[in-house]
């Protein structure tokens, strides 16, 4: 019989603790706030789901909804083909591969609200390089005003700020894959095209893994840079779900309601990186089991 | 398939003074099946890329049947070409790999098929080519890697860059049989590059000995035994390898620390750098008369027993019988008409 020596538990304690420090506990708060209302005085009173029915019948919440899918898609349509193009572009060896990697890591070393400040200033039209110059070339630029520019706006900037972080990931994938590859392919004459289809792809699927699940979260969570930038506006037009819990929690604090909200975002945060990880390593899995299979015969 | 022709290939890598391939002049025969044997880093990799067209060499050319190929690009040379490491593409099925090199270079889709299948019988996978590649072991792959250079029929030469390094023991024997019945079915120009020498003896038929850059000997695995034409091919062939002696020369003798040796045949031979070579099957252990030793070793590794053996600095392996008694002095007596004499590490030709 086998002896279970409970004393192992204490050895995962530590951990515990911490956890339940910095994500259980503060998570439990939010799901606490979820079910009641509060007043002054540390009132607090049960409301079940009542919150979590309101959020989700609002309109408020579907059209920031509906804002930030559509960032998020714009970003990763965008980012994700970019990065791939420029990750191959890049030399491979000699003194041109630091200068390139130290030109790609630095956007990334900007802090978000600096980010959001260089483009809040860069797009004015006042006194931006980027407004003013689009404004003499009689381009009718104005972030403040116009819902499109300022789409636009906070778009390329999240491009300028974030297309590094996938070209990083595909080099490192693209690096990773032996010379041999290149030529067997050359012996087996295949095209460019059939190069990046059948070794260069295949082989970055991890990594692109990774890219798209930091890229869709990082912008299904966007904050600071609109927020500085645009404000959320010009009226609601660039709101977008983060902007708006905010506002409701800290602007007007409705503590119930931006808790049932939070949770809700979270959920669905988990519920799309879930569907991603899934599609993507789909086929991967596919291979291990056949693999497991033939290892049984 | 094609003779190929070497004029003048040398190669330098980028930033090396020494040539990694000292000009050289060496012609493959069409339908050849040739063995580029030679230890690591000797070059044999590099002159295999030289002449698939994946490395331009610093100098030289190099001719298909008379025609100069030295400046085309691998995929107009048609040449196939299987990696020590296996490669296959891993999103495709078996069958798809294999018809990779086919529809890149547009083939009917019914050609296409009909010879996958026959790649598929001749690789013992029948039934299995809707497998995903990636689910495949190593020595499934390194087939699978094989028949991408086997299903295409017009190719010039199929290169080997020593193919079975992962490959279990025991199917190295079986693949390398299937190579050589491959070969006689279709009579491709074969070469096949290796550091094992019995890879490259049961191979081939004719075994290219490359030593530090440069072609050493060429000939069948009889003449690389009997007479190696540089002290490396005597010592990198043969298990344990020749005996490389230094000695001096008087007359039609031998000298070796004192001791006398009789040549089968006088040579004219004077200076520094002499060395007798002698394979350890060619020498007897004797109780009584000949060079007397100090054994140091005695193996036995069951087919035979090897003798280690000293003569005042120099080391003498030889081989005897299972079962053979060791006298308690030892002497040595060398089989003079298979006595190869060296002089700065190449044979001095004996025969006139």
């Amino acid at each position: 019989m086998k002896v279970h020596n409970n004393r192992a538990w204490l050895l995962v304690l530590p951990v515990l603790v911490l956890v339940a420090v910095s994500a259980i506990i503060p998570l439990m708060t939010v799901v606490n706030y979820s079910v009641q209302d509060s007043f002054g005085n540390n009132e607090f009173f049960w409301v079940g789901t009542e919150w979590f029915q309101e959020i989700l019948a609002s309109e408020r919440f579907h059209n920031a909804l509906q804002r930030t899918l559509l960032f998020s898609a714009l970003i990763l349509a965008i980012e994700i083909p970019l990065g791939i193009s420029i990750a191959l572009a890049m030399p491979r060896k000699g003194f041109g591969v630091s200068i390139c990697l130290v030109l790609m890591a630095l956007p990334l070393l900007i802090p978000w609200n600096v980010v959001g400040t260089i483009w809040q200033v860069f797009g004015r039209v006042d006194i931006g390089l980027l407004g003013y110059g689009l404004a003499n070339l009689g381009v009718d630029y104005n972030y403040t005003q116009d819902t499109m520019d300022a789409w636009i706006t906070l778009i390329v900037m999240d491009v300028w700020h974030w297309t590094s972080l996938v070209v990083l990931l595909c080099y490192s994938g693209l690096v990773a894959i032996p010379e041999v590859y290149y030529q067997a392919a050359r012996i087996d004459g295949a095209s460019r095209w059939a190069i990046f289809r059948y070794i260069q792809l295949p082989k970055m699927k991890r990594v692109l893994l990774i890219a798209v699940l930091l890229r869709f979260m990082d912008s299904f969570m966007i904050y600071t840079e609109p927020f500085v930038v645009t404000g959320g506006g010009p009226g609601n037009a660039t709101t977008f779900l983060s902007i708006d819990l905010v506002q409701m929690a800290v602007g007007q604090f409705d503590l119930g309601p931006a808790a049932a909200m939070s949770l809700i975002y979270f959920l669905i945060i988990l519920l799309l990186c879930w569907i991603f990880y899934t599609v993507m390593t789909s086929t991967t899995e596919q291979d291990a089991t056949a693999a497991g299979e033939r290892r049984h015969e | 398939m094609a003779g190929i022709e070497l004029a003048g290939i040398a190669h330098r890598y980028h930033g090396n003074d020494a040539y990694s391939v000292n000009p050289l002049n060496q012609h493959w025969q069409d339908g050849g099946a040739y063995a580029l044997l030679g230890p690591s880093g000797c070059g044999k990799t590099t002159l295999l890329n030289i002449i698939s067209g994946l490395l331009s060499p610093t100098g030289g050319k190099v001719l298909f049947d008379g025609q100069d190929m030295t400046g085309l690009r691998t995929e107009q040379r048609n040449i196939a070409q299987v990696f020590q490491f296996p490669v296959v593409y891993d999103t495709l099925s078996v069958a798809e790999n294999l018809a990779f090199p086919l529809r890149n270079r547009g083939l009917e889709k019914l050609e296409v098929s009909a010879r996958v299948k026959e790649v598929l019988t001749l690789l013992g996978m029948t039934g299995r080519g809707q497998q995903q590649a990636s689910s495949l072991n190593a020595d499934d792959k390194q087939k699978i890697s094989l028949g991408r250079g086997l299903v295409r029929t017009d190719v010039n030469a199929i290169l080997f860059d020593e193919p079975l390094t992962v490959i279990d023991p025991h199917l190295k024997w079986q693949l390398r049989t299937e190579l050589k019945k491959i070969h006689r079915q279709f009579g491709h120009t074969m070469i096949y590059v290796t550091h094992d020498q019995t890879e490259a003896l049961t191979f081939a038929d004719q075994v290219v000995v490359m030593y530090e850059g440069s072609v050493v000997q060429i000939g069948t695995p009889q003449q690389l035994f009997d007479k190696p034409q540089h002290t490396f091919v005597g010592s990198f062939i043969g298990s344990p390898g020749m005996n490389i002696i230094r000695c001096g020369v008087d007359g039609s003798d031998a000298i070796i620390e004192g001791n006398r040796i009789p040549l089968h045949q006088s040579v004219t031979a004077t200076g520094d750098g002499l060395e007798l070579g002698i394979r350890p099957e060619h020498i007897q252990l004797s109780g009584s008369e000949g060079v007397s030793v100090e054994v140091t070793v005695v193996e036995d590794v069951g087919k035979h027993i090897v003798v280690r053996t000293r003569l005042a600095e120099q080391e003498i392996d030889v081989i005897v019988r299972e079962g053979t008694a060791i006298p308690e002095r030892v002497f040595l007596k060398f089989d003079a008409a298979k006595l190869n004499l060296y002089q700065d590490s190449f044979l001095l030709d004996s025969d006139p």
